[in-house]
């Protein structure tokens, strides 16, 4: 019960905390928002290579690779995408005739 | 419990936090998504440190195999396939999170776990299978490989009504059950969840898009959350939950910024004018059209157009989604630069729903070269409209249609705009003068002081630049 209790608050804590720092985002800054936290979605990896934790059968090889690439693709592939977003946004740039 | 392993996860969660911190200017922000990238990856180090794994040759081969692929198509998308992207990671989480799920459910007999637990695994299954399959539909709608518009189905509400409980008996039904009928309920249970994604999703389409997107971020984030409740690690929920609100919240102010409630969104109401709101806009005559009617085009709009901004002093231009249709970002940049060069007042307008995600105008302005400080948002640039000279339209429709603040009944009734009926002259450059994706006419584009350029907006624009350079 106790454990259950930790997990609960660290929800709430977590929910609240993230609340209150994502509404102080600009909306210029709303696609790479998403974008990186779309990639946060993705830590469900640590679930995946948890199935590994245990003696696993052929099936259970099967659904873990699929999990864990399919998490990769979005942690690794979100990640990157941001930064090359985030390095697009440029202030007061020096040359500008293109 | 030892305690430095719950040390160790405040820590992340601290880092975590400082790297959403820094998302509240585009500078530091580049620092804070590399510092997110690196919390969870000593997350995963975590993991692989406090728990014995078998197979490591699996886990290797399948992150590298992920994380290449993840790379190599997000180092070639540009800025207008983004969100189509974007929606893809969803669904490709989602996958993960049913599938770790899955299996935490199935070996649920192999060691105890706590009702909670389970009722978090069967929450994540559902969750994640949905997901993924509005992610898919989204993103293929997105990348324009499926209608746009959105598609309903006979009795589309009562279906959709049906799989939902049909999806929760069967989710509780599980519960009770032990292997092996529990394996075979999970998976009739990921096979309608799926199902339900995926008419949960055909019926949301065009502008209204950007709520779906933001949606589909928010249930990832809670299928990871659920996720770990029933494999118990914290560092899962706290993100999982950081990124259920962060959705929530971007979900909150794509809906308030069309005036419309997330239900409202999702079953899709009033997307045709019924006939009675037809006949209440004949009666009121807005403003703009009683002084307008009949309207003769200018014998050379284009050189009326480009005389416009040849002697204009401040020029807001509004980008819609039109501009990202017809790649035309590139070639509005380069005019603006070159009525800067002329001592013009160039800003843009950026609407927060303009676009197919929240955000997606300055990305494609941003990619083209535009400096982050002249896209001005709605609530500021709104008050300069009134001395604006020139307000440059290019594809966007319902975000300056003066029929949401003059009409009542419309479906876009209500929507703050973008005041470009304010500015002296207008020149819009879009497709066509047809209505935009709400079906509702633009007053706007009647207007004497408007000037229509219809066509391709990266040709017509083409047509401008040359003008003004001669």
């Amino acid at each position: 019960m106790v454990n259950l209790l930790t997990m609960l608050l660290v929800f709430v804590f977590s929910f609240v905390i993230g609340y209150l720092l994502i509404s102080k985002v600009p909306s210029l800054l709303h696609t790479p928002l998403m974008s990186m936290t779309n990639a946060l979605s993705a830590i469900t990896i640590l679930g995946a290579v948890l199935i590994f934790s245990l003696e696993t059968n052929l099936k259970e090889n099967i659904i873990g690779f699929v999990a864990l690439g399919m998490a990769a693709f979005n942690v690794v592939g979100g990640f990157v995408i941001t930064d090359r977003m985030l390095k697009l946004f440029k202030k007061d740039n020096q040359n500008l005739t293109g | 419990m030892i305690w430095y392993n719950l040390l160790l996860d405040l820590v992340i969660i601290l880092i975590l936090i400082l790297g959403i911190y820094l998302f509240r200017y585009p500078k530091p922000a580049r620092t804070g998504n590399i510092i997110n990238a690196f919390a969870l990856f000593a997350a995963f180090a975590l993991v692989l440190w406090r728990h014995d794994i078998f197979h490591l040759d699996i886990i290797v081969i399948a992150i590298l195999a992920g994380s290449l692929v993840g790379t190599m198509v997000a180092l070639r998308v540009n800025a207008v396939q983004i969100p189509a992207m974007i929606a893809f990671q969803h669904g490709a989480g989602g996958i993960a999170a049913f599938l770790v799920s899955f299996i935490e459910l199935y070996r649920l007999n192999v060691y105890h776990n706590e009702l909670i637990g389970q009722i978090s695994g069967i929450l994540g299954l559902i969750i994640g299978a949905a997901t993924f399959s509005g992610s898919m539909i989204a993103s293929g709608k997105l990348a324009n490989k499926i209608n746009q518009r959105p598609t309903i189905l006979p009795h589309h509400s009562t279906v959709l009504l049906g799989l939902a409980i049909l999806v929760i008996s069967i989710g509780l039904a599980a519960l009770w059950m032990n292997n092996p009928i529990r394996v075979y309920l999970l998976l009739v249970l990921i096979f309608l969840s799926i199902l339900l994604g995926v008419v949960f999703a055909i019926r949301i389409g065009g502008a209204d898009m950007p709520v779906l997107i933001s949606l589909l971020n928010a249930t990832a984030g809670l299928a990871g959350a659920f996720c770990g409740i029933i494999i118990q690690n914290r560092l899962l929920i706290a993100c999982g939950a950081t990124v259920a609100a962060s959705g929530s919240i971007l979900t909150h102010i794509m809906c308030v910024a069309m005036n419309r409630s997330l239900p409202k969104v999702l079953i899709g109401q009033a997307k045709k004018l019924s006939k009675e709101t037809i006949s209440k806009e004949d009666r009121l005559m807005p403003d703009v059209q009683k002084h307008t009617k009949p309207k003769t085009p200018p014998a050379d709009p284009y050189a009326s157009a480009t005389d416009l901004l040849k002697k204009a002093k401040k020029v807001v231009i509004i980008p819609g989604y039109g501009m990202a249709l017809a790649q035309a970002q590139f070639i509005v940049t380069q005019m603006s630069q070159l009525l800067e060069q002329k001592g013009v007042d160039v800003k843009f307008a950026i609407h927060p729903v303009a676009g197919r995600m929240p955000g997606h105008m300055n990305v494609l302005l941003a990619e083209a070269n535009v400096n982050y400080d002249k896209l001005v948002e709605m609530d500021i640039i709104n008050s300069d409209f009134p001395h604006t000279d020139v307000a440059l339209i290019i594809g966007s429709c319902d975000v300056v249609n003066p029929a949401a603040i003059q009409q009542e009944g419309t479906p876009i009734s209500g929507m703050p705009i973008l005041m470009a009926l304010e500015a002296r002259s207008v020149i819009v450059c879009n497709l066509d003068d047809k209505p935009g994706y709400s079906g509702v006419e633009n007053p706007l584009y009647k207007m004497d002081k408007t000037i229509m350029l219809l066509g391709d907006a990266k040709t017509t624009l083409e047509k401008l630049l040359k003008g003004m350079q001669d």
